[in-house]
């Protein structure tokens, strides 16, 4: 059975679903449970679930992550939300020193199996401290699994997952994808961690994309096909873990790899994959790998700014045919 | 200084945030918008008790204390147009603008982040003598923020000029700070820091004005930090699209016989209510022309966007 929801209510799904099957999730964060949530993600579930299962806490990100593993620790299941992400680097030592850590220096005695739920990106006019994209340092922190759902089914499934998941996982929605719709496998079983998707097949190069950059890439790709460029797009879903295997195979079919996020270039995860791909696709590759990301600028708010600054279909077809004339 | 001047300058804040959320819904503005209606007393009667020179540091919600302290209207909507404004060429917008040529460190988008940041600018008064003070506010949910905690106690430590006005406008986007904190006014933590702490009617200027005064004056003498909690109410939503159901029924509507321009119109006789007319008569044609002149100012021009990133 498949319904058509939106990607925020995709979420909702989701939530309602671990809820409602799990009796050791408890949801917690700033204006989730009497409020709904600040876009509705967690519309409807104090009325159902009550206070001991969902709750409104202080603006304290750092004690309120800390208490997540903690709990997580000691036998519940928290999903903890982070309104924006840029908000999480406020509480980078709870997420890096210890929810990444534990289960490691414990040499396993100890699990953190918790959600950490956020959104992020830019939307027009938002300022530096509203607009990051920071999933590469979450990739780069060894013990987080990080989700970047593209789609509202996405949305729905890695959700579930990251909520079943004995590992800690950031789940780092795009705020500018709430109002699409797209159909929801509302009854499939709980996917297994991991795994990109080739989600348009072509032959002549493959864009790797995640998060808001999936729906980027596929515009591209209409754009590149009148001008008779096959691209193949490659909605990598999870930084971690990886599944480069998909990313190879698809490079070994087309010979040309661009990579696109709307994070910033330096140390973005892009380069992660041109890495891999250097190290491990050499003798496929007929072209140098491309990278589309944001310049290492913080987000100006000024739309005018922003347009030469954000990542967008159009920057995807220019780094697409720079990479097929190549 | 007296009533018609605190007067004016609550109509200037007041109508700068009409005038702003009618552009936001004409499509002018493209980010989202945080107002202080209702809260103007506070930044009016504080800003009395400061002189050129004297740091400020805001929240999000901070036009008005950018208002109070003088930074230039064109530049402020200018600004929040996505203009190349001369304040933060469009870059900060409604959330994070900021004026050095005013001494105005500046707002914060990061709920608590500024209080750490004006603990320095009163660490810069300190050591260099100039017998500055810094002013930092921020709202009654931040109190609960960790590094506004650390920020107090260091300041205390060091005895450095700052003085912490809490607007305590009693919701945090849409969470009441009854149902976050378990003491009934949030100066009852100063004793925590050791420092004084004081109540007071935010909607009353020359109350906001007395109490910060005060601690003002504590500071400048070399006594130390002070939180100033002032308690107001906003008259309109967290920000332009908050529908505010959580709300309940009457209360705005009782807020706005509370607030602040209210309470003087209400009090007025005949000869004062007709000098207040004037006021916001001028008032309105000063909002009006710094609309105009903000929608001279061009848009950043795209080639510059990576120009700032360093010195
Ligand atoms: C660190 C951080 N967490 C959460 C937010 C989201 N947020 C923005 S304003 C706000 C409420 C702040 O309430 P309060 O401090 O009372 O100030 P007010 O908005 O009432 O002026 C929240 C939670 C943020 N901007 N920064
Ligand atoms: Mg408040």
């Amino acid at each position: 059975m498949s319904e058509s929801l939106r990607y925020i209510q995709a979420v909702n799904a989701a939530l309602t679903w671990a809820l409602d099957s799990r009796t050791d999730t408890v949801y917690f964060g700033e204006d989730v449970a009497l409020p709904g949530g600040p876009f509705g993600a967690t519309k409807g579930l104090h009325k159902r679930f009550g206070s001991d299962r969902i709750f409104d806490t202080p603006i304290s990100e750092t004690g309120f992550l800390g208490m997540a593993l903690g709990a997580a620790m000691t036998g519940l299941r928290p999903i903890a939300e982070i309104m924006y992400a840029d908000f999480s680097f406020v509480a980078m030592d709870q997420i890096v020193n210890q929810i990444a850590t534990i289960h490691y220096s414990s040499a396993g005695r100890w699990k953190a199996p918790l959600v950490i739920r956020m959104q992020q990106g830019y939307s027009p006019g938002a300022c530096a401290q509203h607009s990051h994209s920071p999933e590469a340092y979450f990739a780069h922190t060894a013990g987080l699994r990080v989700a970047l759902p593209a789609t509202p089914d996405d949305a729905y499934q890695m959700l579930r997952t990251a909520v079943v998941s004995d590992d800690p996982v950031v789940v780092a929605e795009a705020r500018m994808l709430y109002p699409t719709r797209g159909p929801v496998r509302t009854d499939a079983p709980v996917e297994e961690i991991g795994g990109a998707r080739v989600v348009r097949p072509g032959a002549d190069v493959t864009v790797v994309a995640w998060s808001r950059m999936v729906s980027a890439a596929l515009d591209a790709a209409e754009t590149l096909a009148a001008d008779g460029v096959d691209v193949e797009v490659v909605d990598l879903r999870w930084l971690n873990p990886l599944d480069f295997d998909t990313v190879a195979a698809s490079v070994a079919r087309t010979g040309r790899l661009v990579v696109a996020h709307e994070a910033n270039l330096t140390g973005g995860f892009g380069a992660e994959i041109a890495a891999r791909a250097a190290a491990e696709c050499f003798a496929d590759l007929r072209a140098p790998v491309a990278r589309v990301a944001a310049p290492d600028v913080p987000m100006p708010a000024a739309p005018a700014l922003q347009a030469v600054v954000v990542p967008e279909a159009a920057t995807v077809v220019d780094a697409v045919r720079r990479t097929v004339r190549a | 200084m007296g009533l018609p001047d605190d007067y004016r300058l609550m109509a200037r804040i007041r109508r700068f945030e009409e005038r702003l959320a009618a552009l936001k819904d004409a499509g002018e503005i493209p980010g989202s918008i945080h107002l202080c209606n209702g809260q103007e007393a506070i930044p009016v009667g504080a800003s009395r008790a400061l002189r050129d020179g004297d740091f400020v540091t805001a929240t999000y919600r901070g036009h008005g204390w950018a208002v109070a302290r003088g930074v230039d209207l064109a530049g402020l909507f200018a600004e929040m147009m996505g203009r190349d404004s001369a304040l933060c060429g469009g870059r900060a917008a409604s959330p994070y603008l900021s004026d050095p040529g005013r001494w105005f460190v500046g707002e914060n988008s990061i709920v608590g982040a500024g209080v750490p940041i004006a603990t320095g600018a009163a660490l810069t008064a300190q050591r260099t003598g100039s017998g500055a003070v810094s002013v930092v506010s921020i709202g009654d949910g931040a109190m609960n923020q960790g590094n506004v905690h650390e920020a107090l106690n260091m300041a205390a430590v060091l005895d450095l000029p700052l003085v912490l006005v809490v607007e305590n406008n009693v919701y945090s986007e849409m969470s009441r700070i009854s149902d976050m904190v378990r003491v009934k006014q949030l100066a009852e933590r100063a004793p925590a820091y050791g420092v004084p702490g004081r109540v007071v009617d935010g909607n009353d200027p020359a109350a906001v004005h007395e109490a910060v005064a005060e601690a003002v004056e504590r500071a400048r003498e070399g006594s130390g930090p002070s939180i100033v909690e002032a308690m107001t109410e906003r008259l309109v939503g967290h920000y332009s699209g908050d529908a505010q159901h959580y709300r309940p029924a009457g209360e705005i509507a009782a807020a706005r016989q509370r607030e602040p321009l209210a309470r003087v119109r209400a009090a007025a006789d005949a000869e004062l209510t007709a000098r207040l007319d004037a006021i916001d008569a001028e008032v309105a044609a000063e909002i009006e022309a710094a609309v105009t002149a903000a929608r001279a100012v061009p848009y950043p021009d795209p080639a510059t966007a990576k120009e700032h990133v360093y010195v």
